[in-house]
C-alpha cells in the first residue's frame, strides 16, 4: 500500500515536473494573423512529437521591432534562443560575431545528421558566408513575380493566357488595356527596393554592390547606380507620367494591392507569399500568374531572382541542452512534411529539395503556386544574384524609397536618384564598416 | 509662532526619497545614458564600443537629412501651433456668446482630446488615402490630385491637420476659460464708447486673453514638437522623402529601426537642449513679460 502511495506520489510529482524536466526554449517571431496562427500549429506539433524540448513562440510585432527587441534583450542577457530576423538584417545579424551562434555549427555539435546539400542553394545562398556554410535557417522566403487580370487582358483584346514577358511588352499591353478602357492603369508593384531596384539588378545579372554584393566582406559599397537599373528607373518615371505605372507608396507599397483589386490597375508585381491574399481579395476576376519581366537586350536575362522574408538565427549565450532544443526544432522544421505543408498554406518557398518534390501535387493542383520557386531556380545564381549583404540596409531600402520619390515628384532624374541612393548609402555603409571593426 | 524643528536628519530625506528616486531612475539615469551614449560608437549588439569624442554631434551638423529634419520641425510646429490655436479660438469665441447650447458645445468640443494620437493617425489616414479614403474622391471631383504618398506638401498638410485636430480641444478649453475670465463690464464700457465688435475683440479681449495665448503657444509647440510621434508613425512614418521626418520621429527611427544608437542619442541630446531653451523662454519671458 505505502508502495503503490509512494508510486503514485512519484508519478504525479514526475507529470508536474515535465513541464521544468524538458528544456523550453524561447522563439521570438514576427508572424501575426493567420501564419502566426499557423506558426504556433506547427511548433505545437514539435512539442507533441517528443518530450524532450519545448519550443515556446511569442510575437514581438513587425519585423524591425522583432529584431529590435531581440537585440535589446541581448544588451540586457535576457535574449532568446531563436529569433526571426527579415533579410535585410541580415548583414546586421552576420557582423554580430560573438551575438550569433551559425546555423551550420549549431547543426554539426548538436544536430543529428545535419546535410546542407539537402537545402535549395537559391534560398539557403541569401544566408551563408563566402565558405558557403549556413548561418541561419530560412523560415518564411518568397519571391517577386507579376500577379496580372485575366477579366482585363481579354477585355483589351489580349490572351488572357499570356503574361507579358519582357518590359516592352508591359509597356505595349498597358498601352492597349487603357486605350481599350479595360481598366484605367497598366501596372503596380509593392516594394521599389526590393522588387524594382534588387531583384531587377538580380534578375538581368547586374551587381547590386561591390564585394560579390557585400558577401565579400564589409568595404563592400553600392554600385546600383548601373545602366539597366538607370534606365528601369527612368522608364518606370516615364510610365508613371503617362499613366500606365501607379506608384503604391514606400516600403512594401501598402496602396498597390488596392488598386489590383479594385481593376485600377491590370497588373502588380508583389511577392509569391501574397498569392493567397490576392485570391481572396480578387473576388470579380480570375487571376494569372507570370514571372517577372525583363528586358531582352540585356544579355545574360533573365537570370534568376532572389528571394526576401525572413530566417531564424540562434543567439549565444545559451546552455548546450537549449542548443540541442533549437537544433532539434530546426531538423524538425526543414523535414519534407513541415516544410510543404508550411509553404502550401502560406505560399512561401520550400527550402528543401525533398519539400518541393512533396509538393508536386499541390502546384498542379494550384496554377501559378510554382511561379515563385521557378523563377528562383531558372538559372545557377551567379555572384550578382545570389541575394545582398549589407550593414545599415533597413535605412538604405527606406533610402531607395525617398530618392524614388524625389524621382516621381520631378526633382531628380534617374541617373540623380540612383547616384544618391549609392552615396547616401555608401556613407551607412561607412559607419557601419567603422562600428564593427 | 512656535517653530517645530525636527531633531532627525535623516527623515527630511526619506520623505523626499520617492520623488528623488522617481527623478533619478526615471529621468536622470535616462538622460545621462543618452548623454554617455553620444560620444560612442557601437554596433546594433553592444559589442564593440569606440569613444569618438563629438563625432556623433559633428556628422550630425553635416546631414542633410538632420538639417531638412530641423526645417521641418519649425514647419510642422509653427503651422500645427497657428492652426489648433486660431481655429480654437474661433470656437471658444463662439462658444462664449452662447448662452443656453454652450454646455452641450463645449462638451462635444472636448471629445477629439480623449482620442489616442495613434488612433487619430489612423483615423485621418483612412479619411486621406489616396486609393480608399473619402477625401481624395471628394477632392478629385473638385480637379485636385491628393496624394501624401508622393506629394510633400499634401503629406505635410495631413500630418499638420491631424495633429492640430487633435490640440484643438484642449486650447479650447484654456480661451474659453479665459475669455469667461473677462469683466463684462469692459468689452460693455468699450461699446459704449463706440467702439464695433473687431476693435473690441483687438483691443480689449485679445490683450486680456494674452497670459492664456502665451501659455497656449509654449505648450502648442512643445505638443507639435514632441508629443505626435504617433500622428506621424501611424500617417506618413516621415516620408515621402523625408518631407514628415520631424526630429522626434528621426531620433527613433535611426536608434530603433537603423540601429545607429549613438547618431539617436546624440539627436536625442540636442532635444534635450532645445527643451531646455523653450522652458528657460516660458519661466523667463512668458511668464513675467505679459500682463495679467
Amino acid at each position: 500500500m505505502i508502495r503503490k502511495c509512494s508510486a503514485s506520489a512519484v508519478a504525479l510529482l514526475a507529470s508536474l515536473g515535465s513541464a521544468q524536466a524538458e528544456t523550453t526554449i524561447e522563439w521570438w517571431h514576427a508572424m501575426g494573423g493567420e501564419l502566426g496562427a499557423k506558426l504556433e500549429e506547427i511548433v505545437q506539433g514539435f512539442n507533441d512529437s517528443q518530450d524532450q524540448y519545448a519550443v515556446q513562440p511569442s510575437y514581438k510585432g513587425t519585423y524591425p521591432e522583432t529584431m529590435t527587441a531581440a537585440i535589446a534583450a541581448f544588451r540586457a542577457n535576457q535574449q532568446p534562443t531563436i529569433v526571426q530576423v527579415f533579410e535585410v538584417g541580415t548583414g546586421t545579424m552576420m557582423a554580430a560575431e560573438g551575438a550569433i551562434v551559425p546555423v551550420h555549427q549549431l547543426m554539426e555539435e548538436h544536430g543529428e545528421g545535419f546535410d546542407p546539400s539537402a537545402f535549395l542553394p537559391q534560398v539557403v545562398g541569401y544566408y551563408t558566408d563566402p565558405e558557403g556554410n549556413m548561418l541561419s535557417m530560412p523560415f518564411n522566403s518568397s519571391t517577386p513575380i507579376l500577379y496580372y487580370n485575366k477579366d482585363v487582358f481579354e477585355a483589351a483584346g489580349l490572351d488572357p493566357e499570356q503574361p507579358p514577358k519582357t518590359w516592352a511588352e508591359v509597356e505595349e499591353f498597358s498601352k492597349k488595356i487603357m486605350e481599350s478602357d479595360a481598366a484605367s492603369c497598366g501596372f503596380t508593384t509593392g516594394w521599389i527596393s526590393w522588387i524594382q531596384t534588387e531583384n531587377l539588378s538580380a534578375w538581368h545579372n547586374q551587381p547590386i554592390g561591390t564585394q560579390q554584393n557585400g558577401f565579400g566582406g564589409l568595404d563592400a559599397r553600392l554600385s546600383l547606380n548601373g545602366p539597366v537599373q538607370v534606365k528601369h528607373w527612368e522608364n518606370l518615371k516615364r510610365w508613371a507620367d503617362e499613366g500606365i505605372f501607379k506608384y503604391g507608396g514606400p516600403v512594401g507599397g501598402d496602396n498597390a494591392p488596392p488598386l489590383f483589386y479594385s481593376q485600377d490597375c491590370a497588373m502588380i508585381m508583389n511577392s509569391s507569399a501574397s498569392r493567397a491574399g490576392v485570391i481572396a481579395n480578387a473576388t470579380d476576376f480570375e487571376v494569372g500568374y507570370g514571372m517577372l519581366p525583363y528586358y531582352d537586350d540585356v544579355e545574360g536575362a533573365p537570370q534568376n531572382s532572389i528571394i526576401g522574408g525572413a530566417t531564424l538565427w540562434v543567439l549565444s549565450g545559451k546552455s548546450d541542452e537549449e542548443y540541442a532544443a533549437a537544433a532539434a526544432f530546426f531538423d524538425y522544421l526543414s523535414s519534407p512534411e513541415v516544410q510543404a505543408d508550411w509553404a502550401s498554406f502560406s505560399g512561401y518557398l520550400p527550402i528543401t529539395g525533398a519539400a518541393r518534390d512533396q509538393m508536386a501535387d499541390f502546384y498542379a493542383e494550384n496554377p501559378g503556386a510554382d511561379t515563385g520557386i521557378n523563377q528562383i531556380t531558372l538559372n545557377e545564381p551567379t555572384e550578382n544574384s545570389k541575394g545582398l549583404r549589407f550593414g545599415n540596409y533597413v535605412q538604405i531600402r527606406g533610402i531607395i524609397d525617398e530618392e524614388f520619390e524625389q524621382l516621381m515628384s520631378g526633382d531628380k532624374d534617374a541617373q540623380g536618384a540612383l547616384d544618391s541612393v549609392v552615396e547616401r548609402g555608401n556613407a551607412l555603409l561607412e559607419e557601419f564598416q567603422a562600428q564593427n571593426q | 509662532m512656535k517653530r517645530t524643528i525636527f531633531r532627525n536628519q535623516l527623515l527630511p530625506w526619506l520623505l523626499l526619497a520617492p520623488q528623488l528616486i522617481i527623478t533619478f531612475v526615471f529621468f536622470l539615469w535616462p538622460a545621462g545614458q543618452a548623454v554617455r551614449q553620444s560620444f560612442l560608437r557601437e554596433d546594433a549588439f553592444g559589442i564593440r564600443t569606440t569613444f569618438v569624442g563629438f563625432d556623433n554631434f559633428i556628422a550630425l551638423w553635416n546631414s542633410p537629412e538632420y538639417l531638412n529634419s530641423l526645417q521641418v520641425t519649425a514647419v510642422f510646429a509653427i503651422s500645427v501651433t497657428v492652426l489648433s490655436m486660431g481655429l480654437s479660438l474661433l470656437l471658444a469665441i463662439a462658444v462664449d456668446r452662447m448662452i443656453r447650447s454652450a454646455r452641450v458645445y463645449s462638451t462635444l468640443l472636448v471629445w477629439p482630446y480623449a482620442v489616442a494620437p495613434a488612433v487619430a493617425g489612423i483615423l485621418w489616414w483612412f479619411i486621406f488615402n489616396p486609393t480608399i479614403g473619402i477625401m481624395p474622391y471628394m477632392l478629385d471631383q473638385m480637379g485636385y490630385d491628393w496624394n501624401h504618398i508622393s506629394d510633400k506638401g499634401d503629406a505635410m498638410m495631413l500630418v499638420v491637420i491631424a495633429s492640430a485636430w487633435k490640440q484643438i480641444s484642449y486650447n479650447f478649453l484654456f480661451f474659453l476659460a479665459g475669455l469667461q475670465a473677462i469683466p463684462a463690464s469692459l468689452r460693455e464700457a468699450a461699446a459704449i464708447d463706440g467702439a464695433g465688435p473687431v476693435r473690441r475683440f483687438f483691443d480689449i479681449t485679445f490683450p486680456l486673453l494674452s497670459p492664456t495665448t502665451f501659455f497656449l503657444l509654449v505648450v502648442n509647440i512643445v505638443y507639435a514638437m514632441f508629443d505626435t510621434f504617433g500622428v506621424i508613425d501611424a500617417t506618413t512614418e516621415g516620408g515621402p522623402a523625408q518631407a514628415t521626418n520631424i526630429l522626434v520621429y528621426k531620433v527613433y527611427f535611426d536608434g530603433f529601426v537603423g540601429q545607429n544608437l549613438g547618431s539617436s542619442a546624440a539627436q536625442s541630446v540636442v532635444l534635450m537642449a532645445l527643451v531646455l531653451v523653450l522652458t528657460v523662454i516660458q519661466f523667463r519671458y512668458v511668464e513675467k513679460k505679459v500682463e495679467y
